[in-house]
């Protein structure tokens, strides 16, 4: 890891861990889902939520918590921009990416590289 | 010689289909899963192999749905990103074609903690909004997820599942658009048993546009007693049991329990039927097969159709 990475790391790190309990996918979607953290869901999912969720809106896995796609939601209602991104469809995880720095990956691009076989748009 | 989905055939003819779930067994003797397919033999038109349901291990339900091509029987194999990452997944799909497997539904599964492994790590490498894309990607350009490609695509009619009961419910149809615009096409969805919720949800998928691009599929459950209704209400995650449901089987005499559970079973799928959209019903009875027999034929479903040759071209999907 680079020495500008390592200062890049040292103020976004906790800076998004402390807002957004940020858990360092390295691949930031806050924008698409209502700056709520998706990686914060158990089941990591990045397109909406299980059907497991409770009546009382919490989640299947932690009945205390509430489930973050209904924060996801609700706080898209909210957004002036990105609004309708939640309905956009996300790439699978990268994993080599956790740890990084999602504000170097968003500069370089490295956060927008899909797999190759990754063509949502390409259906006949 | 590609044999295609019958289900699928069925569906793009314009019939309400009937499918069901099948109660994946314990036992390593194929013939445990043929004794609880035979059952439903000629009373539905596909059946669902489950995925460790529930999160309890089970036979898997690439090999249950392979026995049941070796019988003639359709099978619709369910496939969670829960316990399997990409390649996994991708590997267990193409496998699935080979052996005859036309039909997948494809979820995020339980959660481990729903089930008698509770300790046991969890996947969820993808979700099953990707994998819906992925399995999309193998079928429509013979691809797997990396690019690489398949010297043979599978001839998958691909579903998803939805959940109209759960929070939040303005965003339900909006998650069953994005699956259709991955390339599900159908939705079998979570037990109905709140028939208006399930109505303003098909009202708001129809109001996307959308349902002349997807086949939706409720689920009807079979209660067989007021203690497995109980069981769905208290245990089952993501299940709404009304109060009044397992009231009124807690005031049946529990020697006609089963049969009040089957007539409730009935009233639900005539409830459901009449809703525009609705292109079928998925029956579920809990390691209940005789029970979904007996619905299938009490709301009037039988004889299921049979399917002519020339009824699989063009439609839907």
């Amino acid at each position: 890891m680079s020495i500008t990475e390592r200062l890049v790391l040292a103020v976004e790190k906790p800076l998004k861990e402390a807002i957004w309990g940020c858990q360092m996918c390295g691949q930031c979607i806050l924008h698409s889902t209502g700056l709520s953290c998706p990686m914060r869901c158990p089941k990591n999912l990045r397109n909406g939520p299980c059907g497991g969720v409770r009546a009382n809106g919490n989640c299947e896995v932690y009945p205390d918590k509430r489930c973050v796609w209904v924060d996801a939601w609700e706080g898209s209602r909210r957004l002036p921009l990105w609004r309708d991104h939640i309905e956009h469809l996300q790439k699978p995880v990268d994993w080599q990416l956790q740890g990084t720095s999602s504000w170097i990956n968003l500069l370089n691009g490295r956060d927008r590289v899909a797999p190759q076989g990754w063509q949502p748009n390409g259906k006949p | 010689m590609e044999s295609p989905s019958r289900l699928a055939g069925l569906l793009r003819d314009g019939r309400f289909v009937v499918t069901a779930e099948l109660s994946a067994v314990n036992s390593a003797n194929p013939e445990a899963t043929w004794r609880r397919a035979e059952v439903l033999r000629g009373s539905v038109d596909a059946i669902n192999c489950t995925d460790n349901t529930g999160a309890h291990v089970h036979i898997s339900p690439l090999a249950a749905a392979h026995l049941l091509v070796e019988r003639g029987l359709e099978p619709i194999m369910q496939l969670t990103v829960r316990d399997r990452n990409r390649l996994a997944l991708q590997a267990d799909l193409l496998g699935a074609a080979a052996l005859g497997v036309r039909n997948v539904v494809l979820m995020s599964g339980d959660d481990v903690t729903a089930g008698d492994h509770p300790e046991a790590r969890r996947i969820y490498d993808i979700d099953s909004m990707q994998l819906i894309e992925v399995a999309a990607g193998m079928r429509d350009r013979g691809i797997y997820l990396s690019g690489r490609k398949l010297e043979q695509a599978p001839s998958f009619f691909i579903g998803a599942v939805e959940n109209p009961f759960a929070p939040p419910l303005e965003f339900r149809p909006l998650r069953l658009q994005k699956k259709v615009r991955a390339g599900a096409d159908f939705i079998q969805t979570q037990l109905v048993f709140d028939v208006p919720i399930f109505a303003r949800f098909m009202q708001m998928v129809g109001e996307l546009g959308i349902l002349d691009k997807v086949f939706i599929i409720p689920s009807i459950g079979i209660p067989r007693s007021a203690r497995g209704a109980r069981y769905m209400r208290d245990k089952v995650p993501g299940l709404y049991v009304p109060a009044s449901l397992v009231d009124r089987l807690e005031k049946t005499p529990p020697t006609r329990q089963a049969d009040e559970g089957v007539q409730i079973a009935v009233e639900l799928v005539s409830a459901v039927r009449a809703i525009p959209g609705v292109a079928g019903v998925h029956l579920i009875g809990i390691k209940w097969e005789e029970g979904i027999v007996q619905a299938s034929e009490a709301a009037g479903l039988l004889p299921r159709p049979t399917l002519s040759p020339l009824a699989t071209i063009g439609g839907r999907g």
